[in-house]
């Protein structure tokens, strides 16, 4: 029986793609900072899927446990998912460097630092999938959330190279940039109906992607487009716009 | 998120900021930063029960937290629908206690309306099933409350449309089942006597329902199809059945696209689909064995059919009259073949005995029908509502969208303590929904 580690499993997003791999049969090991809220989820994975479901917990920003965190784990997993990330609040960030600090370490540093200890096992047991959930935001930097977006800028990057590194060593890499979601995140936002995705289908999504070996997805095949077209605004022009 | 909710009926509609939650400490930091709101399922109550301008959707709060296969107990978070519950009880062997017409409402709804099925007068409405349950209440604290533990909470909740608290956790007892089949038989019933006398003659059989025709009239008034049902044994499936006897129903559904323009349901549309109805069945008895979706859900297999009545939505008016008031259905009946205002639906069922603070079922007779609202409706239904109350009957609040506060004082004999009840455990109306507020419960 294949393993999943959903890192930073109290997201919505992170629920969403636990309950579609145990659908499958995987079993799920579920890792957060508060293991705590996640009692009623390891029951009902486990009634609902008959599968293992099992808590573990793990603080990103804690950077000296992640090695024995990964080193506790047993089994080891097959499948690694990196979901956590902290959007967080530019305008506070700009004034507040622990803002700051909470958003880059917990979408870069912190993803960075766990990935590399998954990556090394993974490499040495020649097999495994290693998925990133990245964001949209990190592919040009807005005025409205660029500290985030630098950060998932960066966290894209890492991904694109370990795949990159990671192919010689049988071990699969998929980066994810959802789009929109309907999520806790993004609740107070107003998003457009027709633009963003239920976290039930990032789920999916997801899963496809591991099953397929894709490498890079957005749950919305039209994201690639906007971004594209995001992209290709002159800086000139993109300078001017509230976005 | 600000949106625009209604419940199944369509009418009323209004803008609502929804908050909604996956833990347990979420809600109850949000219980206590709002200063009012009311918790809401899936909103498939029908009128404006769990309306209001601030709410808390339950639907992400969806866990299942055991599930003792030998006993048959099932413990849930709140707002789980009973589809997800069947899927994952029926192959074990199980089976809901009590279940209304449409499997998409929550277990949380299912407390809050005290939902009755074809059932009732076997098993009783839901709450004979719960083993106990979690309230938070207005202030953020939780209660656990049975029959045995804090019984006034307890009964105040069960029927009490969401004013005492939000409902988080239940536990309830299942059914056991040998099959996911139903044994069923058709009866057709020439008159409104005959059925009442069918259902008299059949009362043994676990699950009962009539669907009737209301506009027709002389000897042939309130013809009907009298449908019984027990759940099936192993031997009483067919060979291919017999393969897999607890299967789930495949999946079929399709979804009503459109709003339907008012104008198409008229008195003769309706006269031409209950003619089909009545005359799909040739015989006066068929019995066969079907799976349990077509049974109990016939009209979830069409997702939104709420929408054939049309943008202004439609009334769903649900009495109950005690067995002495036989005359009473005659009454109600022969008016709204007189307006002819029939409906595609006009469901009777005879509910057993319960004696409860304010749930809906007592013993009587009970007759649901859909009304598409037009100009002239209310006051043709309060006319309705002094019929029901001149047999000492009541009405249904989770179908409820415009009785008068005085309909339900006078049909609910605990009223006064319903209210003394919400009164301690929602003391300055915190929890109120657009329903509460117009039916006096709460004020503001």
């Amino acid at each position: 029986m294949a393993t999943v580690l959903i890192l930073g499993a109290t997201s919505d997003m992170a629920m969403a793609i636990a309950k579609k791999f145990a659908s499958e049969k995987f079993d799920i090991q579920l890792a957060a900072r508060k293991t705590d809220q996640l009692t009623p989820l390891r029951s009902d994975i486990a009634i609902r899927y008959h599968v293992s479901c099992s808590l573990h917990p793990f603080d990103a920003a804690a950077f000296e446990t992640h090695e024995l965190f990964f080193g506790r784990l047993d089994p080891k997993p097959d499948v690694t998912v990196c979901v956590f990330g902290y959007l967080g609040d530019n305008e506070k960030a700009m004034n507040s460097w622990e803002e700051t600090q909470t958003i880059i370490q917990t979408n870069y540093t912190g993803a960075i630092s766990i990935l590399n200890i998954a990556a090394r096992y993974h490499s040495s047991v020649k097999k495994g999938t290693i998925v990133g959930i990245s964001s949209v935001a990190g592919e040009r930097g807005r005025q409205s959330n660029y500290i985030y977006g630098s950060a998932k800028a960066g966290f894209t990057a890492y991904l694109s190279g370990l795949r990159n590194r990671m192919l010689r060593e049988n071990v699969h890499v998929v980066s994810v940039l959802p789009g929109f979601v309907y999520t806790r995140m993004t609740e107070e936002l107003n998003l457009p109906a027709l633009l963003t995705a239920k976290p039930s289908a990032l789920g999916e999504s997801v899963l496809a992607a591991v099953k397929n070996k894709k490498n890079r997805i957005y749950v919305r095949w039209f994201w690639q487009w906007i971004m594209l077209i995001i992209k290709m605004i002159p800086e000139p022009v993109f300078k001017k716009l509230k976005l | 998120m600000k949106k625009k909710i209604a419940n199944w009926g369509n009418y009323p509609e209004m803008e609502s900021d929804e908050r909604s939650f996956s833990f347990n400490d979420q809600l109850e930091k949000i219980v206590k930063e709002e200063g009012s709101f009311v918790a809401r399922g899936n909103g498939r109550c029908y009128g404006d029960g769990s309306l209001g301008k601030k709410t808390i959707s339950t639907l992400k709060y969806d866990k299942v937290l055991s599930f003792d296969t030998r006993q048959g107990f099932f413990e849930c978070e709140s707002g789980i629908t009973l589809d997800q519950v069947l899927e994952i009880i029926v192959p074990q062997g199980w089976f809901l206690p009590v279940t209304p017409g449409t499997k998409f409402i929550t277990v949380g709804g299912a407390v809050a309306s005290d939902v009755h099925g074809k059932n009732h007068h076997v098993d009783g409405a839901f709450s004979s099933h719960i083993v106990e349950m979690d309230i938070m209440l207005g202030s953020g604290q939780t209660i656990t409350c049975s029959m045995q533990k804090f019984p006034d909470l307890f009964n105040a909740t069960c029927g009490g449309m969401g004013l005492t608290g939000v409902i988080t956790r239940v536990k309830f007892d299942l059914k056991k089942i040998e099959t996911s089949y139903i044994k069923q038989k058709q009866v057709k019933a020439e008159n409104l006597e005959e059925v009442i006398r069918l259902f008299d003659e059949y009362n043994h059989y676990t699950y009962s329902v009539a669907w009737i025709d209301c506009l027709q009239k002389g000897n042939q008034f309130g013809r009907s199809i009298l449908i019984l049902g027990e759940h099936a044994t192993l031997d009483e499936l067919n060979e291919k059945q017999q393969k897999a006897p607890l299967a789930l129903p495949k999946k079929k559904q399709i979804t009503f696209p459109i709003n339907l323009p008012s104008w198409v349901l008229n008195s003769f549309t309706v006269k031409a689909f209950n003619f089909l109805y009545y005359g799909k069945n040739f015989k006066k008895i068929i019995e066969n064995v079907v799976n349990y979706e077509p049974f109990f859900y016939p009209l979830d297999a069409i997702l939104h059919w709420n929408r054939g009545y049309g943008k202004k939505g439609f009334i769903q008016y649900q009495f109950v009259l005690p067995l002495s008031a036989k005359q009473g259905l005659v009454e109600i009946l022969q008016k709204i073949s007189d307006a002819g205002l029939g409906s595609f639906l006009a469901v009777l069922k005879v509910f057993g005995k319960q004696e409860s603070m304010i749930s809906f079922p007592m013993e009587g007779y009970t007759l649901a029908l859909d009304f598409p609202v037009r100009k002239g409706l209310f006051e043709f239904l309060d006319e309705l509502d002094k019929i029901v109350l001149k047999y000492e009957g009541r009405l249904y609040m989770s179908k409820d969208a415009r009785m008068k506060p005085e309909i339900l004082e006078a049909g609910y004999r605990d009223l006064a303590e319903f209210k003394s009840v919400i009164q301690k455990y929602n003391p300055d109306g915190k929890i109120h929904s657009v329903q509460s507020n117009r039916l006096l419960l709460t004020h503001k």
